[in-house]
């Protein structure tokens, strides 16, 4: 122990500046034993007074009003939506593309930050991933009741029938059951394979007959052998890898549901990107709701640190100023073509009827006050940032209302125009879509552990054995 | 009820510790022993003597599997059982397939990796010998075992007891198989 004292002293002594020291992980330097007392304290402990308060008006939209317009509308028809000839997508399209799109920040901060070896990730890996399983959920549902008859959704599925009829795998909303589905499977997957030693530590901890056998169901007889983290690790990279993929597949795909069309606003071979990048800010923007009352709530301060919100806002600022450029090209584009019809629906996104507020919120806000990120004391204030971030997802959800409403409501024939407004039975969905999803992310929080205990101890100086706080030797390569 | 010998356990306290306590242990000709940590140690693979893991090659399985079936089900669907015009194309070309296909090795990488992993590691299972140990409950807290089993050629519970307690093990401990 002397060896690894004086180790101490000499790497202090080779430690670069203040100024160009990383901020660590996890702040104050906690033992491992600590650690995991902190992190597993809140799925332990007694169930805080603001968790009701959230879960139960939460659960009333899940378990009320959620089936209620679900059923209203499956036994009634597409007809109880403002859905009408010529807007046959309303908000079931708006609120899909927005789900997809808060699911997608999820996949990127725990899979692309964790194969660009971003330790600061394994603090918000776990949280980030359950939104995206969760959101998921919630978009795959709305093209299974759009379609109409919701009964005949196994059409979709390559199923023998007695029709004798096959999908049709040239178009892209056929690409779309494969895309969510898979997404689905694959974040859940990868959600559930990152908690099995998380579960395995609840089960060891746990004092109660009841939750020791259900954490010990679910870790699956988890010991933490070095065999079995040898191939956990792999398969840990590989499912990383792929998900990084379905981050820019599956929003691609639901990019090219509109770009194979060849109405005016849609086709244009910068959507899949755009529909990409849109769906990670959104996403920030969700991860920003999410966090910043949770961090404070749950006495997580010095685990989610201030760094970490930090870098958060400034990925949030680079796909802002993605979308910014994109937003540009495309009315850069609708001039250039010399197309009028294009012209004259990029003309009336931000000039014309009933639509143009939400054409200049999706500006005003995705382009504007994302800027606010610039600055350093907007960045470290937190109450700001959960304002933006709240913004953000009202921006994209706006930005989403003008491609999809926007070049319906008026295409090549004046004869053909038409209007389209949410109905009670539109909103109410969303509320519930909502609400179920809120339900089960407050569920999670308290019932699994919300952040990765064996990821984070691993990235901390005690867990790292070439660290002279992780037992390091005099003479190891440090 | 019979007992057997599964091995012995011994603790440490940090993973620069039970690092170096594993490079004795191997060094001392032990085969059938394995160490248990609450986190992967960086390193222990090289002291382990652990290869490639093999997961990647059931995850590239799956999803070459995936991919492939997939391209013949498009055709067996849009191009053979039932032919579907579509916009003037082709019944059946190979970049028409891509995406659905693409999707689908992405969905057999995935579980591939996964079912690889749980195959490797002989999971799930319901119970484990070490899981009796009211101190291996530590393990996936903050302390570090080696377990060197009964079933190694050079164990004897004197020898290895002594191995484990001057590689600096604390609690060295038997672990018994209870069927």
């Amino acid at each position: 122990m002397a060896d690894s004292v004086t180790n101490l002293e000499e790497l202090k002594k080779l430690a670069p500046p203040a100024e160009l020291r990383r901020a660590p992980v996890v702040e104050g330097n906690p033992s491992l034993g600590a650690l995991t007392d902190k992190l597993s304290e809140f799925a332990e402990g007694k169930t805080p007074r603001w968790w009701w308060i959230l879960f139960l008006p939460a659960a009333f939209a899940a378990t009320v009003i959620f089936p209620t317009c679900l059923f209203y509308q499956v036994f009634t028809g597409v007809g109880v939506w403002g859905n009408n000839h010529p807007v046959m997508w309303g908000l079931d399209i708006v609120n899909f593309i927005w789900w997809v799109g808060v699911a997608h920040a999820g996949t990127l901060i725990s899979a692309l930050l964790f194969l660009t070896r971003q330790h600061w990730r394994t603090t918000i890996g776990r949280m980030a991933e359950a939104m995206t399983v969760f959101s998921v959920m919630m978009a795959g549902l709305y093209p299974a009741i759009h379609v109409g008859r919701a009964w005949f959704d196994w059409f979709m599925f390559p199923v023998p029938n007695s029709n004798g009829l096959w999908p049709q795998f040239k178009s892209p909303l056929m690409w779309d059951v494969f895309a969510v589905n898979t997404y689905l499977m694959v974040s859940t997957l990868f959600w559930y394979m990152g908690l099995i030693p998380d579960l395995a530590l609840m089960r060891d901890r746990s004092k109660t007959r009841v939750r020791k056998f259900l954490y010990g169901l679910f870790a699956l007889g988890w010991t933490g052998s070095a065999r079995h983290w040898h191939n956990y690790e792999k398969a840990y990279v590989i499912l990383c890898g792929l998900c990084t993929l379905l981050v820019f597949t599956v929003s691609s795909i639901v990019g090219l549901d509109f770009c194979t069309a060849q109405l005016a606003g849609w086709h244009a071979t910068i959507f899949p990107l755009y529909f990409v990048i849109g769906a990670v800010f959104c996403g920030f923007g969700m991860v920003l709701v999410i966090l910043i009352p949770l961090r404070k709530w749950c006495g997580l301060e010095k685990i989610i640190t201030m760094s970490h919100m930090d870098k958060i806002a400034k990925l949030t600022l680079v796909s802002g100023l993605i979308i910014a450029y994109i937003y540009l090209m495309e009315f850069f584009i609708a001039w250039y073509s010399g197309d009028p019809y294009e012209k004259w629906v990029f003309g009336h996104r931000l000039f014309g009827h009933t639509y143009w507020v939400l054409g200049w919120m999706l500006i005003g806000i995705n382009v504007c006050v994302t800027q606010l990120l610039w600055f350093k004391k907007i960045r470290s204030n937190l109450a700001a940032l959960f304002v933006i971030g709240l913004l953000i997802n009202v921006g994209m959800w706006c930005e989403r209302f003008v491609i999809v409403v926007g070049s319906l409501y008026q295409d090549f024939l004046p004869a053909n125009w038409g209007k389209y407004m949410p109905t009670i039975w539109d909103i109410g969905l969303y509320i519930g879509t909502l609400g179920a999803f809120f339900m089960l992310y407050l569920l999670f929080v308290k019932f699994l552990p919300m952040i990765a205990i064996a990821e984070v101890k691993g990235v901390t100086p005690h867990g790292d054995p070439h660290h002279p706080l992780g037992g390091a030797q005099k003479g190891d390569r440090q | 009820m019979s007992e057997k010998l599964y091995g012995l356990m011994a603790e440490f306290n940090s993973p620069g510790e039970v690092l170096h306590a594993a490079e004795k242990v191997r060094a001392a000709g032990y085969r059938r022993w394995d160490v248990f940590t609450p986190f992967p140690i960086h390193g222990i693979d090289k002291v382990m003597g652990y290869k490639n893991s093999l997961v990647g090659l059931f995850s590239l399985a799956m999803a070459a599997g995936a991919f492939l079936s997939v391209v013949v089900l498009i055709w067996f669907t849009n191009a053979f059982d039932y032919p579907l015009i579509v916009g003037g194309k082709p019944m059946f070309s190979v970049p028409m397939t891509f995406v659905p296909a693409y999707i689908m090795l992405i969905m057999g990488g995935a579980i591939g990796a996964l079912v690889g992993m749980f195959a490797l590691n002989q999971l799930p299972r319901l119970h484990h010998p070490l899981l009796n140990k009211a101190r291996f409950a530590l393990a996936t807290r903050d302390k570090f075992f080696i377990v060197i089993g009964a079933e190694d050629k050079k164990f004897s519970v004197t020898e290895t007891r002594q191995l484990l307690e001057a590689i600096g093990g604390a609690h060295v401990d038997i672990v018994e198989d209870k069927d």
